[in-house]
């Protein structure tokens, strides 16, 4: 079913007689999903962009390419920086911006900005009765009612099919720059990266990889903007960091992992593309990160966001939960077939909250069944 | 505005509420004289006054729980209470009720800068989350106006901003976990020190329900160290179109200053007389922060200057000195209580498309002089959010029913050209009866099935946010 309007939506829901598997561009499959093909293809197109406002406003079957392309043109971009899951999952086609917000997709600029659930200025959906819904609206600030814009964002169309999403964005930036220490272990480079992200000096990407591509451990910390300042901000980051060793500085690099296609690979798991194995995705305490990483007995890891986000390739069909133990935080299975929840199980108490938030909005279960739970 | 009548029968039983919360509070802790709880009567929306039942103070989370779920078997409604700085209404009493203040909840439980987060009792002031973490170069973003006084349970009711959120956020950005007590008791973790929910983002409607869900009684914040430097630039215009095309082409040339400004020609006069910030005399003033190195600051206000000077300013002026700077802020942050000196006012809070500005500035004035009643503007315009003052006068019978039906009309204005009826003071009782004309019915259904979920009974804060019709037949089920 491809809906061209969204109360035609809106009617094709109120009718269904069974589940069904909402499609955006099929780029970010996660779960076990099961029913019938509900695509948003043709929910498509951008219907305001004011660049003086920061504001843009698309259906969310508009391919995020579209989006990127119109923001580009005006020297703008979404700051979160959303992931491209193609590479890693092995996947075909465009994303779609409906799917980026359904799962809230994010890159390493979210520990500077905020991930996109913090650029959500407002939504309109279809809940499981096939009622239409809006929340929030186009402007930067609003509190006027609840905020089921956050609710709905990463709610991966379990509570309601997005049909239409504003989100603010941000100018692009003059230039960027990246810090790089060399050797570190996981410890002393993850300390690195919080003295770098408790400094004055914004940066706007902390990622480790006890393993780069060129054999050994490699921490990367970016700072963007003018060019003067970006200078100006690695310099003083060196010498924050002057305990660590000798970092290296590339200002404006086209290639190498200090390049606009370094940070890619970092935002795109790259590292894991190619490689056999589970992938999960674990949001810890940066300090407890290489304690965590050092119990999951991994093929390989890598961390963004300072140490907060863990990358893991392990061997395929285990549950990491069991070994990483109970810590602040959560483990998603991004990639693999193991018979685990592939999201995190939540607390009783937390778990009554939404399994009932579910049952509201979707009485009859049948908005992508088996992904969340 | 219309408040539903108390339950006659939660009003006989008083002394046996109180009685039950005094076994489980500290005597001193439950405030049941009327000379006391008349205290409680109103926040700083002080048109509207009724003192509750009875007021509660509890100390930590354990006693908000035993305290909610004596009131949730007794179907006693319960207002919770920040600092009393809602400018909406958001912590007004009902005659029936139990205020819950958690005043006495402002210790800091840890303080974590590698991992930048500090967690507190939310009773705390906004201001000293910052001051507990300032020694070591740290502060809390969201910046309200009423920072000193209101407290962080309020901030995350209410979503608050600030006028250096253009930059960091609002409160819904900075907060990464709460501990929150349900109406029956349930005490409830949410979110932590780390980034992200690990399924549905609870945290997120949380955040801005004004105490319609829960009691928040803890909160983990995220913290960030200072900048280097700020400083402030102020821009006079002749209109409010040229501020209005300054603050978009700052914008469009890719600079993000952390704050952009706006006052007019009203709110200058009285900032002026109260902080001797040295504004100059015109019809649209802008206050321009950036921050960063003293090389950087420069950098930077050298672009937004250029930017500035092609629109013809009758005033362009970087401050020259820290105690300068404090001053232009002071002005600002002072704005409210200024103007509190010289008449009674409405602050309103709507958020309007930045490209809408000249446009609904002319309506206002237009509207002002229809309604016979002064105003002044000053807001945020990096964001769009607006702060008319409506000026009335308290004691003239009717002037309020005026000052009321004028700020409504502006609210629907708002709406009208693509924003929203509130950007950070939140709906509360004052915005309440309005939100049929920013939402269809469906779509406050599908808030109110939210606070079915977490309040069945519709006992906390429940004549709040929705229109009374819309949430009658839940709050007399």
């Amino acid at each position: 079913m491809t809906p061209t309007t969204e109360a035609e939506l809106a009617e094709m829901i109120a009718r269904a007689d069974g589940p069904l598997r909402i499609k955006g561009g099929s780029t970010r499959p996660i779960g076990r999903t099961e029913g019938r093909k509900l695509s948003t293809a043709k929910l498509s197109g951008i219907s305001l962009y004011e660049p003086g406002a920061l504001t843009i406003v698309a259906g969310t079957g508009t391919p995020l390419s579209q989006v990127e392309a119109a923001l580009a043109a005006e020297n703008q971009r979404l700051a979160f920086e959303p992931m491209d899951h193609r590479p890693l999952l092995g996947t075909v086609g465009k994303p779609t911006l409906g799917g980026m917000v359904a799962a809230n997709i994010s890159g390493p600029r979210r520990i500077a900005v905020g991930a996109c659930r913090d650029f959500m200025l407002g939504l309109r959906c279809v809940d499981g009765a096939g009622t239409i819904i809006k929340n929030g609206g186009r402007v930067m600030k609003n509190v006027t009612g609840y905020d089921l814009v956050k609710l709905m964002t990463g709610a991966y169309g379990t509570l309601g099919v997005l049909t239409e999403v504003s989100l603010k964005v941000l100018p692009d930036v003059e230039t960027m720059g990246t810090v790089m220490l060399h050797g570190l272990p996981d410890d002393r480079a993850i300390a690195a990266l919080s003295a770098a992200l408790g400094s004055p000096f914004e940066a706007t990407g902390a990622a480790h990889f006890p393993k780069s591509r060129f054999g050994a451990p490699l921490t990367m910390i970016r700072v963007e903007g003018f060019e003067a300042s970006v200078k100006y901000r690695a310099q003083r980051l060196c010498d924050l960091l002057k305990d660590y060793g000798d970092a290296e500085i590339v200002v404006g690099a086209t290639e190498g992992p200090g390049s606009p296609e370094g940070w890619k690979w970092v935002r795109d798991v790259a590292a894991f593309a190619d490689q056999p194995g589970d992938v999960w995705r674990v949001s810890c305490k940066p300090s407890d990160a290489a304690r965590i990483a050092t119990r999951m007995g991994a093929k390989a890891v890598q961390y963004d966001w300072g140490g907060g986000l863990i990358w893991a390739l392990t061997e395929a069909g285990h549950d990491l939960r069991t070994v990483t133990g109970a810590f602040d935080g959560h483990a998603t299975l991004i990639r693999g077939t193991a018979e685990v929840p592939v999201f995190h199980p939540e607390a009783p108490a937390l778990a009554a909250i939404t399994g009932s938030l579910r049952a509201k909005f979707d009485p009859r279960g049948i908005l992508n069944p088996g992904i969340m739970t | 505005m219309e408040m539903p009548p108390p339950s006659t029968r939660v009003l006989a039983r008083k002394e046996q509420i109180v009685a039950r919360l005094k076994e489980v509070l500290p005597d001193n802790a439950v405030i049941s004289d009327e000379s006391q709880t008349r205290a409680y009567e109103c926040d700083a929306l002080t048109a509207y006054r009724c003192p509750p039942l009875c007021a509660i103070l509890p100390a930590n989370t354990a006693e908000v729980s035993a305290a909610l779920k004596i009131c949730h078997e007794m179907g006693v409604p319960v207002v919770p209470r920040g600092s009393g700085t809602s400018l909406a209404g958001g912590a007004l009493p009902t005659a029936d009720c139990v205020i819950l203040g958690v005043a006495r909840m402002n210790g800091v439980i840890e303080t974590n800068y590698a991992d930048r987060y500090i967690r507190v009792q939310t009773g705390r002031t906004n201001l000293s989350v910052t001051g507990a973490v300032e020694a070591e170069g740290f502060f809390y973003a969201p910046d309200p106006s009423s920072q000193l006084a209101c407290a962080i349970a309020g901030n995350i009711a209410m979503n608050s901003g600030g006028a250096h959120c253009l930059k960091y956020g609002v409160t819904t950005n900075n907060l990464m976990g709460v501990t929150m007590v349900m109406m029956d008791g349930t005490i409830v973790d949410v979110g932590g020190a780390h980034l992200d929910a690990a399924g549905l983002d609870v945290l997120g409607v949380i955040c801005g329900s004004e105490g319609q869900l829960g009691v928040v009684t803890e909160a983990t914040l995220r913290i960030l160290h200072k900048p280097e430097g700020a400083r402030p630039v102020l821009m006079g215009y002749d209109s409010a179109e040229t501020a209005g095309q300054v603050v978009s082409d700052i914008i469009k040339a890719g600079i993000l200053p952390v704050a952009i400004e706006y006052m007019d020609a009203m709110l200058i006069g009285v900032c002026e007389e109260f902080s001797g910030a040295g504004y100059p005399e015109c019809e649209a003033l802008l206050i321009v922060e950036v921050e960063g190195s003293e090389a950087e600051i420069d950098d930077q206000l050298a672009r937004i200057k250029t930017i500035a000077a092609k629109h013809n300013p009758v005033e362009l002026r970087e401050a020259q000195s820290p105690d300068e700077a404090a001053r232009i802020w002071a002005g600002r942050k002072a704005a409210f209580s200024a103007i509190g000196k010289v008449s009674d006012y409405m602050c309103l809070d709507g958020t309007i498309p930045v490209s809408s500005l000249p446009y609904v500035l002319k309506r206002i004035g237009e509207m002002s002089k229809h309604y016979g009643l002064g105003v002044g503007n000053v807001f945020h315009a990096g964001d769009g959010n607006m702060h008319p003052l409506i000026l009335y006068d308290a004691n003239k019978p009717g002037d309020l029913e005026i000052c009321e039906a004028f700020g409504a009309e502006v609210l629907k204005l708002c709406v009208e050209v693509g924003g929203c009826l509130t950007g950070e003071h939140g709906v509360g009782i004052e915005k309440r009866d309005l939100m049929t004309v920013q939402y269809d019915p469906a779509d406050l259904e599908a808030q109110m099935a939210i606070k079915d979920v977490f309040d069945p009974d519709w006992l906390l804060n429940a004549a709040k946010v929705f229109p009374l019709a819309s949430s009658e037949p839940r709050r007399t089920a």
